[in-house]
């Protein structure tokens, strides 16, 4: 054990010792390396699709991909009118607006279709004629009567009330829909661009109207926005506090350029990594640099802390340096391992930023260990730095002797409060529901939301698909089922939180009165298939360009397609409620044609179990390997066993406590646990490295070995602590929920992790020793700590 | 000739820009060497406003007008249709149809044209009866069997999906020449066989497109391909017209492919043999005939 122990010191020295001689090689090719792969980051592309956050196994995606491969895509823009004079919207100008929009919508690259008031396509009979125009033909110039006539038409008519009009017509809106090839990233941005112009012209042009812009087009771009809007702020944060944190940690400027310059690179590596290999960024990847940022500084702060420590007791640079490296490889190793392993886990989500998140992190991480290793001893022996600054260090280093006496003190009291607060807050962790409302995950400053939120109000903006299928070729002809499918649309349209549902039901219902000279007693089903499927043909014979129904009846006529428009507060309990509701009203009145419900908001509302359940395997795994780390690093099984209680336990705890303050979460929750655990588990290493070397090497008890470990990295844990802390914390800022929801849960399990670090871990490793042992009672100093073997 | 002859009435199918309106016309000038030996009596009425005053744009207008016209003097004709719609799933459909055509008197008014659905089975009997227009919208109406009545369609604007596939009506009816301006862009070659490329711009208020583009050969003046952009000028499906047959000197594809470049869908309208002649007057294409189908 020692052996090994001073083995790896030898080595350690050795190696650093090479460092210092070959420093300006080392720096060179230290710079020339990270500027290479860095340089990769400008290949790097933003993620504009919401599919992106779904793998390609995600059977929610399977199943809208399959819906829609069988209708038809259906990204879009929706323009919401809201006049702001107090008129309604069947006023001319704003008939006027409306037909604007809708020219305009058509020329909107990728636009495949537009549906607007004022081009509905509206029948009524004229004698024996089926009568088939745009509900406003000719918008620019209409009279007050037809006004009147085809305002009642319009307020009347299902499949434009709650869709396209509000049923008090304060509102109305207009749908652009669009099929991206997918090709190119610019795709998307083109069509916003285009979109915005159309909202800010008729702003202009009819002061009288508010116009507000979403659509899952505009949720696409969000993403994209999302992550410049973060990068543009907490990048620089994030770097001002390293700066702030190490010339406060280590009182040196020369020091703290070093380890900016170390920081800067890792996460240079990390994202030109990301670059060369490909990745897209979306949600949590970018958020990477921020984790890397500060990750990376924790090995640099532990190496300068101990240099320092070094120079003060006299040693000169050089071996101050050299003392540093040996004391810290090992445990800047392990370190660094067991966050890469927590990190590589991210490998098992079912969303692929998710994993990209993961690897971009780890190979920062990795990138950072390497340069603490190499760059950092071989800068330093060229940067001015020494301890006459240091007297800080050295009162810290007694405030943590003072709370290791505390600590040992009264280890009893502290486990059992410890361990009781802890069970408590782990109690609350079943009260957290899951949320992933799409339109949520942005923060109010990133336009989509602001502009959601107000349109919000008027329509229902989470469409969810269904596709009733009929059994056979023609089979949506048959009164059967077209009674099945007007039943559910009328059970749908009953639910809560349900807005508008569009269903072919009410065309058929519509073709049967106007083809029976307007009689509105037969304003119902055809009762023979035949008849309806010719007055469906006379229809779309009727139809002009792009306004089929195409995209609602497949192409055998075999099935029909369902859209339900959600309130947009509902919650994705509720959502996941109406669609298990809706499964059972489909066994119980129709086993033989349901479809699945689809669309983007289902598969949001099972994201975030989709990745629970793939992380579960993941975490496992991570958890698992960072034990087998610690037992073999510590070589001790009952040690490195005790250290996952005090990691494991701050996770759990940060989940009970946001259980009582948050409540609801995204699917990054899924995340959190393995990612945390490889983080916090750091702080452990650094302690029980120290304790186990003043054990083993030194002989101390066991209370001597935690004053000895509090004293030597004590300072270290905490301003590591503070660090991470401020680092996840940032990304609360993010404009992007999941990322911000990331952030704080970390946040939490990272200032858990210090207290029970602080607090727990020693009171158990006393209880293992089996009590305080020969106890110095606490007259230990730093002058008499045991010095590290040399 | 299985042809299922439930109508009387006879004509060339002239779909969307392929075969266009057959003219009977003597504009020599406008068809410099396309005078077809059974072109019999061409009665031409070359618009000036659609040949328009550019060379390139009567240069366009000369070679679409040459392509109609070798085609002309057939009277009527009737032919077998199969179509196969297929979705972005694989997933295909089938319609089927006879289709007759009663060629025009002159170029000022469009082919009557009667389509008369077999299958699927639920628009077994349906007829859609047309009177194709320049440049007002066509008249059609629509013989519904289930109520053995006849409805007229009177939308001003047909240019949706017919029956579901990826062929508009206004891809489908009579292309008549007078309909759009041309402007001649070049040559190009198209499975080894040279051809001059035409772009053409709907003059009728209500087409679904902005701008089509066609591949006429050089040698039997057929058009073998068409572009459609739509009204953002984007290109928005291919149709490619194939295995062209000759009957006395009047050529037809019997496969035209038409691909939705946005929505990835495709059909596929397929021709059994042509008959020529069968003998269909005017009489044939009235309204009142629809209920007397069968």
């Amino acid at each position: 054990m020692a052996e090994f122990k001073s083995g790896i010191d030898a080595f350690a020295a050795r190696f650093t010792d090479l460092m210092i001689r070959l420093r300006w090689l080392v720096i060179l090719a230290a710079i020339v390396a990270a500027g290479y792969v860095g340089s990769g980051a400008s290949q790097l592309e933003y993620s504009n699709n919401y599919r992106t956050f779904f793998s390609k196994q995600n059977p929610e995606l399977t199943n809208f991909e399959e819906f829609q491969s069988r209708y038809t895509k259906s990204d879009n823009f929706l323009f919401a009118i809201v006049p702001n004079d107090g008129t309604d919207v069947f006023d001319p100008r704003t008939i006027k607006a409306m037909g604007e929009i809708t020219e305009a919508g058509w020329l909107v690259p990728f636009a495949r279709r537009v549906d607007s008031l004022t081009n509905f396509q509206y029948t009524y009979a004229i004698g024996d004629e089926l009568i088939v125009e745009d509900l406003f033909e000719t918008p620019d110039e209409v009279d007050a009567a037809t006004i009147a006539a085809r305002r009642e038409a319009a307020l009347a008519e299902p499949l434009l009330v709650g869709q396209l009009v509000t049923p008090d017509a304060r509102a109305a809106a207009v749908n652009v829909v669009l099929n991206y090839p997918e090709t190119s990233l610019t795709e998307v941005p083109e069509a916003v661009v285009a979109a915005r112009e159309i909202r800010e012209r008729i702003k202009a042009d009819y002061p009288h109207l508010d116009v507000y812009l979403t659509g899952t087009s505009m949720l696409n771009n969000a993403f994209s926005e999302a992550i410049q809007s973060d990068f543009m702020l907490l990048i620089p944060i994030m770097i001002a506090a390293i700066i702030l944190a190490t010339i406060i940690a280590i009182r040196s400027v020369s020091a703290t350029l070093v380890t900016v310059l170390i920081v800067v690179l890792s996460a240079a590596i990390g994202m030109g990594w990301a670059g060369f290999v490909g990745v897209k960024l979306a949600g949590p990847s970018p958020s990477a640099v921020i984790v890397i940022l500060t990750l990376a500084i924790a090995d640099s702060i532990h190496i300068l802390i101990t240099a320092r420590a070094a120079l003060r007791r006299g040693l000169e640079k050089r071996a101050a340096i050299v003392e540093a490296m040996r004391v810290n490889f090992l445990a800047v190793s392990i370190t660094s391992l067991t966050t890469i392993v927590g990190f590589m886990s991210l490998n098992f989500s079912d969303s692929p930023p998710f994993r990209d998140f993961g690897n971009i992190s780890a190979v920062g991480i990795a990138a950072a260990w390497a340069l603490s290793l190499t760059l950092l001893p071989a800068l330093l022996s060229i940067i001015p730095f020494s301890a006459r600054q240091a007297s800080a260090g050295a009162s810290g280093s007694r405030t943590m002797l003072g709370l290791a006496n505390v600590v040992i003190g009264h280890y009893r009291v502290l486990f059992i409060a410890l361990s009781a607060a802890t069970i408590a807050l782990i109690s609350f962790i079943p009260r957290i529901e899951l949320s992933d409302q799409f339109l949520k995950y942005f923060d109010p400053r990133i336009e989509f939301r602001a502009e959601s939120d107000i349109a919000g109000e008027y329509f229902g903006l989470y469409p969810m698909e269904y596709s009733l299928d009929a059994g056979e070729p023609g089979g949506v002809n048959d009164p059967a089922y077209l009674e099945r499918l007007e039943a559910f649309t009328e059970w749908l349209r009953a639910r809560p939180g349900v807005v508008h549902v569009f269903s072919v039901s009410d065309i058929m219902n519509r073709l049967n009165k106007n083809l029976n000279g307007d009689d509105p007693s037969f304003y119902r089903l055809p009762t023979e298939y035949d008849l309806a499927a010719q007055y469906l043909l006379l229809f779309e014979l009727s139809l002009p360009y792009g306004l089929d129904l195409n995209d609602r009846i497949d192409i055998e006529k075999s099935a029909t397609r369902v859209t339900a428009s959600l309130y947009s507060e509902m919650s994705t309990k509720e959502i996941r409620q109406l669609i298990r509701d809706s499964e059972a009203w489909f066994e119980e009145n129709a086993p033989s044609i349901d479809g699945p419900a689809t669309g983007p908001q289902v598969m949001f509302t099972f994201i975030a179990q989709r990745n629970v359940q793939s992380m579960v395997q993941g975490t496992t795994l991570a958890i698992l390997a960072i034990a087998v780390i610690m037992i073999f690093a510590l070589r001790s099984v009952s040690v490195g066993l005790l250290s996952m209680l005090p990691n494991g336990l701050p996770i759990l705890a940060a989940f009970g406590a946001w259980a009582i303050l948050v409540g609801e979460v995204g699917f990054s929750v899924a995340a959190v646990a393995s990612m945390s655990l490889g983080i916090v588990i750091d702080d452990t290493v650094h302690f029980l490295t120290k304790y186990m070397r003043a054990r083993r090497v030194d002989g101390l008890s066991a209370a001597d070995s935690i004053r000895y470990a509090f004293q030597t990295v004590g300072v270290a844990i905490l301003v590591n602590t503070i660090i991470l802390g401020v680092g996840f914390a940032l990304l609360t800022f993010s404009a992007f929920k999941i990322n911000a929801e990331l952030g704080l849960l970390t946040t939490l399990a990272i200032g858990f992790a210090l207290i029970l670090d602080f607090l727990l871990l020693p009171p158990l490793l006393l209880i293992v020793a089996g009590g305080k042992g020969e106890d110095s009672a606490g007259r230990l100093s730093p002058a008499t700590a045991p010095a590290p073997a040399q | 000739m299985k042809t299922v002859c439930l109508i009387a009435a006879a004509s060339a199918l002239t779909l969307a820009a392929a075969l266009p309106a057959r003219a009977q016309e003597g504009d020599a000038s406008a068809a410099p060497g396309a005078e077809d030996a059974s072109a019999s009596t061409p009665v031409t009425s070359a618009d000036p406003a659609a040949r328009g005053d550019t060379p390139e744009a009567q240069k366009g207008y000369d070679i679409s007008a040459r392509s109609d016209r070798t085609d002309t003097g057939f009277s009527d004709s009737k032919v077998a249709a199969k179509m196969v719609l297929r979705n972005a799933a694989g997933q295909e459909s089938v319609r089927e149809f006879t289709f007759s055509t009663l060629e025009k008197a002159d170029e000022s008014v469009g082919d009557k044209t009667l389509i008369v659905f077999q299958s699927p089975r639920f628009y077994d009997g349906t007829a859609l009866l047309s009177h194709a227009k320049i440049l007002d919208p066509d008249d059609q109406w629509l013989y519904l069997p289930a109520t053995k009545r006849v409805k007229r369609i009177s939308s001003d604007n047909k240019s949706g999906a017919f029956l579901g596939s990826e062929f508009a009506f206004e891809d489908f009816t009579t292309t008549e020449l007078n309909k759009y301006t041309y402007k001649y862009v070049g040559e190009d070659e198209i499975d080894g066989v040279k051809t001059d490329v035409i772009e053409r711009y709907p003059r009728y208020e209500k087409s679904g497109y902005t701008k089509q583009k066609s591949w006429v050969d050089q040698d039997i003046f057929q058009t073998r391909k068409v572009e459609f952009y739509d009204r953002k000028g984007d290109l928005l499906k291919t149709l490619t017209l194939s295995d062209y047959r000759e009957y006395d000197g009047i050529w037809r594809s019997h496969l035209f492919s038409m691909v939705n470049h946005q929505t990835n869908k495709e059909t596929d309208l397929q021709f059994d043999d042509y008959q020529f002649k069968t003998g269909l007057d005017a009489g044939d294409f009235e309204q009142a005939i629809l209920t007397r189908l069968r």
